[in-house]
């Protein structure tokens, strides 16, 4: 019997498909497990105690205070305007609706250095706006608005390049029955419109947030990177690198990534919960 | 009246889809609006719902100007042909939606709700979803959910288009009898004429925007206004006037029931395949003889095609116990006698795809 297990096993080993599973998972594991993993190694050679203390330094404190804050601004105001973007796209007919369209990718075009450079440009205290917002008393630039002005120009697309397919494909029908039966407007958008496309905007607040957790390059460029003023986690995590003491680098580190990792996997999961629940509602 | 429609007339850029439309359904009836693809029916019923604006025209909703009015407060109960249920939402809420917005107490909401589920027959399904519903199912759930806050008017796009045709001559029955019972006032869009045939108490008849003509579907039938109602509402031969007037048999004694048109220009005659007889030999009435082509039976009735002397096809139906009766055999010579026809300027083409009943 053990024999006959084993040849199964042997010959099973040299089939095509099982050669090109090994080669994804090994491929996945270089690319990514590893180096996770030796970053958490790292992290925590000297043991848990320096671990713990690097991350609870005032400057490391302050770094993640800013990126949570400016991350929590820009993905609400990305989220509003990304849902009534879509809205705008899919329901109205305008002139320049197929450019518009277009628009909405460029910040994948751009490289983040460069819309950074933009922002400075634009906003910068010589800047066409930023003059004159400075002769009102406010900075843009080397200050948070900047920092959040730049983090809304990278993660702009993603909530309306999520919801723009699901709206599409949902349908006008639903809304108009609603509207015969009496709903308003918001009530129609409540009630019919939004529950409809909720995967696609979840999906798509959760991009904005992974993506403007880990914002670096036209952070660089418009915060002026002043130390526990306009630092973000990314920020120190680049200034520390290079310092004394990267202990506190690799700790901000497996932090960023571990926020971020739990969040995707959590996203994943809620999905699959609620597609069983409702048993594949998706028709 | 129930509803009522004066100068209706609406435009897609270049494209005339409603061409000054006029016409009443009364009060408490089932009326259907037929016509071909293009011919404007859905477009009238969604500016009766308020769906779509008129460029120019009044509605009128049990004796109110709606005009102006918006969807919502126009108390319509709308069903479109692919259901349109809200689908993260169950069964019961689908149906409670519109009491909901109308600020209903919550007792009243579930007994109405139930009171419709029954009448829909789907009293145990409140608490599904309509992904494990089947189409039929969907689309009783759609009209329990239109009828729910009691509108004036129920208006239905088509509403068996996306059902296969065991459920959807099922739901025909059904929705007649329904109507039997609830009494609202229906305007109902399709393109298929039996379905209009079956279900309605009256017909308008559509054609490129413009109403052809409107009455009861079995008046319609026998008493057509143009070649294009003659044409949609049945399989019908047209024949050019020289084989009428060059038919075999007529004689002094026996004139042709002709009633030509006092105009001029060129004529068709318009004869139904069931109001032709078939006989072995001329019995002396106005007819033609003919040559039997095939022969195709088709359950109670038959289907002959035969070929005129002159050498026109025709089209003739028989029952089958008349079929039998005769007990032809292809490529036979047989005389052909018509009961009834009708006369009508030619409209130069062919109006109708062939709509074969």
């Amino acid at each position: 019997m053990s024999s006959v297990g084993g040849k199964r096993l042997r010959s099973s080993i040299f089939r095509p498909q099982s050669l090109l599973i090994g080669v994804v998972v090994l491929w996945f594991a270089a690319l990514i497990l590893v180096p996770t993993l030796a970053l958490a190694n790292k992290a925590l050679e000297g043991g848990f105690r320096p671990f713990w203390n690097a991350i609870l330094s005032s400057d490391a404190r302050r770094a993640f205070a800013l990126t949570i804050g400016i991350t929590a601004l820009a993905t609400v105001v990305n989220t509003l305007f990304g849902l009534a973007f879509a809205m705008v796209l899919v329901r109205q007919r305008f002139w320049g609706r197929a450019l518009a369209d277009g628009i909405v990718d460029l910040p994948f075009a751009v490289s983040p250095i460069i819309a950074g450079l933009m922002l400075v440009i634009v906003y910068g205290p010589n800047g066409w706006l930023g003059s004159s917002l400075a002769s009102l008393g406010w900075r843009v630039v080397y200050s948070w608005p900047g920092m959040v002005l730049a983090t809304l120009f990278v993660t702009l697309p993603f909530v309306v390049r999520e919801v723009v397919p699901v709206l599409r494909e949902f349908g006008i029908d639903q809304e108009e029955v609603a509207r015969t039966l009496g709903a308003g407007r918001w009530r129609t958008f409540w009630q019919v419109t939004l529950p409809s496309i909720r995967w696609g905007l979840a999906y798509g607040v959760t991009l904005t947030v992974a993506r403007s957790l880990g914002e670096f390059g036209a952070l660089l460029v418009v915060s002026g990177n002043i130390l526990g003023r306009t630092q973000t986690a990314t920020l120190y995590i680049h200034d520390t690198i290079e310092g004394f003491e990267p202990e506190g680098a690799y700790a901000a580190s497996v932090v960023l990534a571990g926020i971020s990792f739990v969040l995707l996997i959590g996203m994943e999961q809620l999905r699959k919960y609620v597609e069983v629940r409702e048993s594949g509602q998706s028709e | 009246m129930g509803i009522a429609v004066r100068n209706l007339s609406k435009r897609f850029g270049s494209f005339q889809a409603v061409d000054n439309v006029s016409f009443e359904v009364p009060e408490g009836q089932l009326v259907a609006l037929l016509g071909p693809s293009g011919s404007g029916k859905s477009t009238i019923l969604r500016i009766i719902a308020g769906l779509e604006p008129a460029d120019s025209g009044e509605v009128e909703l049990t004796g109110e100007d709606a005009t102006n009015l918006p969807v919502q407060r126009r108390g319509v109960g709308f069903v479109f042909q692919h259901y349109a249920l809200f689908r993260h939402m169950t069964v019961r809420q689908n149906v409670a939606f519109g009491l909901e917005v109308k600020k209903v107490p919550k007792p009243e909401i579930q007994r109405r709700v139930d009171e419709l589920l029954d009448l829909i027959q789907l009293a145990g399904y409140a608490g599904r979803y309509p992904s494990q519903l089947s189409g039929g199912q969907r689309q009783r759930v759609a009209l329990a959910r239109a009828l729910a806050p009691r509108p004036k008017v129920l208006l239905l796009d088509e509403p068996f288009g996306a059902l296969d045709s065991r459920v959807r001559d099922e739901l025909r029955t059904w929705l007649r009898k329904l109507h039997d019972e609830v009494h609202v006032t229906s305007l109902f869009v399709t393109h298929d004429q039996q379905e209009a045939f079956e279900v309605s108490d009256q017909i308008v008849v559509l054609n490129k925007g413009k109403i052809e003509q409107m009455g009861p579907p079995q008046w319609l039938y026998e008493h057509p206004a143009s070649p294009f109602v003659t044409e949609f509402l049945g399989a019908v031969n047209v024949l050019p006037l020289d084989s009428v007037l060059s038919m075999d048999e007529v004689r002094e004694e026996a004139p042709l029931p002709l009633d030509l048109p006092s105009q001029d220009g060129p004529v068709m005659i318009y004869v139904r395949p069931h109001d032709l007889d078939v006989l072995r030999e001329s019995d002396g009435r106005p007819g033609w003889f003919a040559n039997l082509r095939r022969l195709t039976p088709l359950g109670g009735l038959v289907r002959l095609e035969l070929r005129l002397h002159g050498g026109t096809d025709i089209l003739v139906q028989l029952t089958r116990e008349r079929s039998q009766e005769l007990g032809l055999v292809e490529s036979e010579d047989v005389f052909v006698v018509p009961r009834n026809w009708k006369v009508f300027h030619d409209p130069g083409e062919s109006l109708v795809p062939d709509y074969v009943i």
